[in-house]
């Protein structure tokens, strides 16, 4: 007992120590419940950093770029070499005579956590989309304006990005690569089962008991309460972006009913499960399956005879990671420069031929290879891209979909 | 051995007893050996045998990315478990040899805090501490200082309780023969707690090895580690170029296991000379 009471006093006196101590060193923008004080410093912080973007030239430097990035998101060493594309990182080195420093992490949680706090001097970091509404939300304030003029690029984009629900105004990020989620099947099995896939596939698949029944236990889906729903609401023909709770009750249920005919909610493994035999039908990202297939390929067996992948007929969700400059950027100009040079044509096709994932990038189209280009797996037909949804922020209803998906998974 | 002596009358007993070591013995290395034997498969896929290939450690030693974060790891690793391990041991002798101070109860508290909080609160609590406190840039730093703020702690338990089954007589009887305290402590008590202490600074090196959420959230530019770096990978392609850096990996810590046992084995013949 009295170990516990030390304990507390302990406890209170670091708490106080530690809040007192950063009402004076609080320099960065953190939001959230300062004082007056350190509210003006954090945005005098952050329109400084605001102006020095506003007033970079195109091609213009300003020291090396520190690039948060996912792992082997951009073409690099003998990655580059492996995929025959151009090295980007060394490129734009030569180019504009500044290093890229790459640093990686594996979860945008984790990195919004970083930038947060401050102190994390990151020039350019790619969330993905809802990371971006969450980070560019006016409470938090955590990225900087794109200063547009900087980037003559922006052009080549793709007009489907414009007014995205995570970036209304376009102002905070700008389009990396994207890609969206469905099935990879094997054909054998659906052929097996009698399933016409020649005309598209069905979220019935999993979610139809009768279509589903040939598939019980062979099936995974991703453990992703946003896509996985999204899936059960685009079958049900609902937005995957719902705030009706009778809806996503709907699809709760359904979800729940097939729980018994799915093997597993796996997002990281979805494709080696698939090749490895031990599902016949995945929900996943494509970049993620194609890269199986392609892996898998060798000069004389082609995956792609025995595996598909398919955005299903009810339309599905597509996601994309953007290029956005955190208000800890040091190098505001190199980052702008460094944008501009990913939007460049060529660079955009080399980007694509190196992921495999969708270019938001329509100049660099005629420098993807047409293989590419040409398969609906990455590029889907006009049709499909008309149903397709981006995931946006609901606000506090998002907890109704935690609850929902633990609910449904049991 | 007493084990085999108290059973003889009853071989059976004897018998599962060692097809449980067995069992237990395969269960934790099977899979490390599989991971191993699939690091030169010639098959792009982790898990199917595709003939044996040397091209997975051509790539991970031609990745430049990866080396990096190889090299930034065992930097880490090194320094802060050296760190730690001093640390930790002073921390533990000045728990079990002062029996009174001012705080000793609450210290003791704490001493076991890193071991008991999730590491998800142990890494935004680092990031703060060094961002919004101190405050000071990420970098390969942080990361250091991160890895001895955890790792001290299970050096200290580990020492502690080595020096809690310390006979005090030996120590008695080197002042008695009018050894001064620092004598006593290089010659006589280090020794005695020498296992414990490399023990804790094995543990110490694994857990700095191997550490993926303290290190993201303190992580700073150029200082990605290993652990994150595969993990990085698995969210896009898993190909058996992780079971050659994992295999990499394994054998530099078997290698530092033998030199500490290689270490700890000439130190108890060493004190035993003496």
């Amino acid at each position: 007992m009295r170990r516990l009471v030390i304990l507390l006093a302990v406890v209170a006196m670091l708490a106080a120590a530690c809040s007192s101590s950063s009402d004076e060193t609080t320099t960065t923008a953190a939001g959230g419940g300062g004082t007056d004080e350190t509210t003006t410093t954090a945005v005098e912080a952050e329109s400084d950093l605001q102006a020095q973007v506003n007033a970079c030239q195109p091609g213009e430097t300003d020291g090396d770029l520190n690039l948060y990035n996912w792992t082997e998101y951009i073409p690099y060493g003998s990655e580059a070499e492996d995929y025959e594309v151009t090295d980007l990182v060394a490129k734009f080195e030569e180019e504009y005579g500044v290093k890229i420093v790459q640093t990686f992490y594996e979860d945008n949680e984790t990195m919004l956590a970083q930038i947060e706090a401050g102190g994390a001097p990151y020039d350019v970091i790619v969330p993905s989309d809802y990371m971006v509404s969450t980070m560019a939300d006016p409470e938090v304030n955590l990225l900087v304006k794109i200063n547009q003029d900087a980037i003559p690029n922006l052009v080549n984009l793709d007009p489907l990005f414009d007014n995205a629900p995570y970036d209304p105004t376009g102002e905070y990020s700008v389009p990396y690569q994207a890609g969206t989620s469905g099935f990879g099947f094997a054909y054998a099995a659906l052929d097996e089962a009698g399933v016409d896939y020649e005309s598209g596939i069905s979220w019935g698949l999993v979610f139809d008991p009768a279509m589903s029944e040939p598939f019980a236990g062979k099936i995974s889906m991703l453990n992703d309460e946003r896509e996985t729903l999204g899936a059960a609401l685009k079958y049900l023909g609902y937005s995957v972006n719902t705030t009706d709770q009778a809806e996503l009750d709907e699809a709760t249920a359904i979800l729940k009913a097939a729980n018994e005919r799915i093997a597993a909610y796996d997002s990281a493994a979805f494709d080696d499960l698939l090749m490895a035999g031990e599902t016949v039908i995945g929900h996943g990202w494509n970049g993620g399956f194609l890269g199986s297939y392609d892996q898998a390929s060798t000069d004389d067996y082609d995956a792609y005879e025995d595996f598909g992948y398919a955005v299903p007929n009810e339309g599905g969700i597509v996601w994309v990671d953007l290029m956005a400059i955190p208000v800890t950027a040091e190098h505001p100009c190199t980052a702008l420069t460094f944008i501009n040079f990913i939007l460049d044509a060529e660079n955009g096709g080399d980007l694509t031929n190196y992921t495999y994932y969708m270019s938001p990038n329509l100049a660099a189209y005629e420098y993807i290879d047409p293989d590419i280009l040409g398969d609906e797996m990455v590029f889907p037909s006009d049709e499909t891209m008309a149903k397709l949804e981006f995931i946006a922020d609901v606000g506090d209803f998002s907890l109704n979909y935690s609850d929902a998906f633990a609910e449904a998974k049991g | 051995m007493s084990v085999q002596q108290g059973t003889a009358h009853r071989p059976w007993v004897d018998r599962i007893l060692t097809i449980n070591g067995w069992l237990i013995f395969g269960f934790l290395y099977l899979p490390i050996l599989i991971l191993v034997i699939y690091s030169f498969s010639d098959s792009k896929i982790v898990g199917v045998w595709g003939g044996f290939t040397w091209k997975w450690y051509d790539r991970m030693f031609g990745n430049p990315e990866m080396m990096g974060a190889l090299s930034n790891s065992i930097k880490v690793a090194l320094i802060s478990t050296v760190i730690a391990t001093i640390l930790g041991t002073m921390g533990a002798l000045a728990l079990d040899r002062y029996r009174k101070w001012l705080g000793k109860g609450a210290f003791d508290v704490i001493m076991y805090m890193p071991v008991i909080i999730p590491e998800v609160t142990m890494g935004a609590m680092l990031l703060i501490w060094f961002t919004q406190v101190l405050p000071i840039n990420l970098s390969i730093w942080t990361i250091i200082l991160g890895h001895i703020a955890f790792s001290a702690s299970f050096v200290a338990i580990i020492v502690r309780a080595r020096l809690a089954n310390l006979d005090d007589s030996l120590e008695e009887a080197a002042r008695d023969l009018y050894a001064n305290r620092w004598t006593t402590f290089r010659r006589v008590t280090l020794p005695l707690i020498m296992p414990g202490v490399m023990g804790g600074a094995l543990l110490a090196l694994t857990l700095s090895l191997d550490d993926v959420i303290i290190t993201e959230f303190v992580q700073g530019p150029g200082a990605s580690l290993l652990p994150v770096y595969v993990f990085g990978l698995i969210k896009r392609q898993v190909t058996p170029e992780i079971n050659a850096v994992s295999t990499l990996m394994l054998g530099i810590s078997m290698v530092l296991v033998f030199v500490s046992l290689g270490f700890q084995a000439r130190s108890r013949s060493g004190s035993k000379g003496n």
